[in-house]
């Protein structure tokens, strides 16, 4: 089993430098600027689903036509979303951010993080969230 | 005729017929296995198939990983006998995934080699790290297995005409002596092909049935609804929620419980987890859980319908009388519709899976062990990849051999496999997902912190399942004339929840913060840097290799 050196061949300052250059608080600002708000919703929405089941169940047996009810049509709902985020996400994805993550994958492969690293180091923690 | 069927005699369909599609089965993944096992090589072959199984081929393996026994058989049954209540299974199994695309799969995937303790010990002190992350590790598998062993249980007494204790327990050492030889022999490369072909067979056997009920019913969903209701059991609405859990307030906070352990548990399953690192980057890691999601979604709406028609057209009567329980729903729907024949082939199908399952796990436990505790904390990193896959190999025949007791062990036990893997679930939720958020998007986490969410987590959700109305103390059920706990006779039960992730999910995404904000421990920050910008950007992360 060879040892993949390809990360060693990176110094930690070049991280440190990568870490804190401007591009890469933007990609996290966009990572995060998608998948936390969505991971509320449709968690909230997940939980409201589960609270409505088990607290208003009569609610849920609210027929809409013939033997198909409220809370099937809800359950079903949760499907059509899950399908429709995990669309959005790549999108999302596909647009926002991997433009830039291969850009500086492409970057720190040619080591260009090298001096940055020295300069920055007094402001790390500005990525800091 | 289903009156018949459960009295005459315990087995349904032609046991021949059965074990030859099951044979067919076996021999089929046999060869395929032998010949992924000739590119068998490295470490990175044995645990993550060189990196080189394409994004779809990986999501067809997630699938195959994940629509267990439990998803066909448990949630299938309980639709059929308590119709919506069975539905909320599957809702929560999907939308879990959500969690995986949107936080895990793509950052793991660029920062781990081999286990998920490659990641939590990244940035933290390394050997209680890795030792919790194992021990956890394995204690889910083992929770998962029970579950995947007591389903094979069951299905071995309704299929194959198997009866009396001794005959089932060699049935149940064969299944296990299989697996273990795919774990040996494939590695992750022959179980990923496994799970791609029980996958496909699974899928394609469901959307069989699914049609073949639908046209029962003139493609009526709603006919078809009102077929199950009116065959329910008397005064029991299986349309609207409740059924199952709406009786009590404490059988409510059960279900609330339930539902968060199954939405945050998947992300942290260590043999889901797992399945990331075989393929080549982050953003087929990405498509793999893409392809996942469909497959998963497009299976359960499937088992939806096979739930209810199970319901209208065997009657949960029969279906609870039969060996199996809640679990023989599927098969014996599948008898209804084509008789023998098909019967044989979702019984061959249900078979694949719980071997298929069974391999993911233990390869997955047995990883864990040799990488983590044997080679980085018992030879602190002194050893050759070769010898750890050495002592993976050796490991996995453990896995089995714990494994096969324990089905042995399960037999006896009606209890629905759905709600045994729901334990494994909330046992990852514990132990597992707070840590692996927090090492992902919190760059203050310490070792502390990890190690008291791992522990926390894992002793809280193990303890209140311990003392839960799973081990003693559940009222004894009229009918069987047996309690639904796992020990008869006696009750030490003082927690009221049958599923502990209510109470223990919080707990542990608070000790992690509580051990973080009180240690003395300074984060590592260049380590930091190195862990967020890798799993960002995916520099140096492990590559296929190449043969």
């Amino acid at each position: 089993m060879s040892e993949p050196n390809e990360r060693r061949l990176l110094t930690p300052e070049e991280y440190l430098g990568a870490q804190n250059s401007p591009e890469f608080v933007d990609l996290k600002k966009r990572f995060r600027a998608f998948a936390f708000p969505m991971t509320f919703a449709f968690f909230a929405w997940y939980l409201l689903y589960v609270l409505l089941s088990t607290y208003a169940p009569d609610l849920m047996a609210t027929r809409v036509f013939g033997n198909v009810n409220l809370g099937l049509l809800l359950g079903l709902a949760q499907f059509v979303t899950t399908f429709a985020i995990t669309h959005l996400y790549v999108a999302h994805a596909n647009r926002r951010t991997d433009p830039i993550s291969d850009e500086m994958r492409e970057r720190l492969e040619h080591h260009e993080y090298r001096t940055a690293g020295a300069a920055t180091t007094d402001t790390e923690g500005a990525t800091r969230v | 005729m289903s009156d018949l069927l459960a009295a005459e005699s315990a087995t349904i369909g032609e046991p021949l017929i059965n074990i030859s599609i099951f044979g067919c089965f076996v021999l089929i993944t046999l060869v395929i296995t032998f010949r992924a096992s000739r590119s068998n090589k490295s470490a990175a072959d044995y645990y993550a198939a060189g990196r080189n199984i394409s994004g779809t081929q990986n999501g067809l393996a997630i699938a195959g990983d994940y629509l267990s026994a439990a998803s066909f058989l448990g949630i299938t049954g309980a639709i059929a006998v308590y119709g919506y209540d069975g539905f909320l299974y599957s809702i929560g199994f999907l939308v879990a995934w959500l969690v995986a695309l949107l936080l895990v799969a793509e950052l793991m995937r660029n920062t781990a080699r081999y286990t998920m303790a490659d990641v939590l010990a990244f940035r933290m002190r390394q050997r209680p790290v890795r030792m919790a992350a194992a021990i956890s590790t394995l204690v889910i598998s083992l929770f998962y297995l029970l579950a995947q062993m007591a389903g094979a249980g069951g299905l071995v007494t309704l299929l194959l005409g198997v009866t009396g204790e001794a005959a089932q327990a060699v049935v149940v050492t064969t299944v296990g002596a299989l697996m273990i030889f795919y774990v040996l022999v494939g590695g992750m490369r022959g179980t990923t092909y496994v799970q791609i072909i029980k996958a496909t067979l699974l899928i394609f056997g469901a959307f069989v049935m699914t049609v073949w009920v639908l046209g029962k019913y003139g493609f009526n969903l709603s006919a078809l609804l009102g077929g199950a209701q009116e065959n329910a059991v008397e005064g029991r609405n299986v349309l609207a929620p409740g059924a199952q859990y709406g009786a009590t307030d404490t059988s409510k906070l059960d279900f609330v419980s339930l539902g968060l352990a199954l939405v945050l548990g998947t992300a942290g399953l260590p043999h889901v987890l797992m399945r990331f690192y075989t393929v080549p980057t982050a953003k087929d890691a990405r498509r793999s859980v893409v392809w996942a999601i469909w497959l998963i979604g497009i299976f359960y709406l499937f088992s939806l319908v096979i739930g209810y028609g199970a319901g209208a057209l065997v009657g949960p009567e029969t279906i609870l009388g039969a060996p199996g329980a809640v679990n023989a729903a599927a098969p014996l729907l599948a008898f209804e519709l084509g008789g023998t024949v098909l019967l044989g082939i979702i019984a061959g199908v249900a078979f694949a899976t719980i071997l298929a399952v069974v391999a993911g796990l233990t390869i997955t436990a047995s990883a864990s062990f040799a990488h983590d505790v044997y080679a980085s904390v018992i030879k602190k990193g002194q050893v050759t990849g070769s010898g750890e896959v050495h002592v993976a190999r050796i490991t996995a025949v453990v896995i089995g051999a714990v494994s096969i007791g324990l089905g042995i062990l399960a037999l006896q036990a009606g209890i629905n496999i759905a709600f045994l893997v729901a334990l494994a679930f909330a046992v990852a939720a514990s132990a597992n997902l707070p840590t692996i958020l927090y090492t992902l998007f919190w760059n203050k986490f310490t070792t502390q912190g990890a190690l008291w969410s791992i522990y926390g987590g894992l002793i809280a959700c193990v303890g209140l399942i311990l003392f839960s109305p799973v081990v003693s103390g559940a009222p004894v059920n009229p009918v069987t004339g047996k309690s639904p706990s796992l020990i008869q006779d006696v009750d030490f039960a003082w927690f009221p929840l049958n599923n502990p992730g209510l109470v223990s999910i919080p707990l542990s995404f608070f000790l992690g913060w509580l051990g973080t904000k009180l240690s003395k421990e300074r984060p590592d920050e260049l380590k930091n840097a190195e862990l967020e910008v890798r799993a960002f950007t995916g520099i140096g992360a492990e590559k296929a290799v190449a043969h």
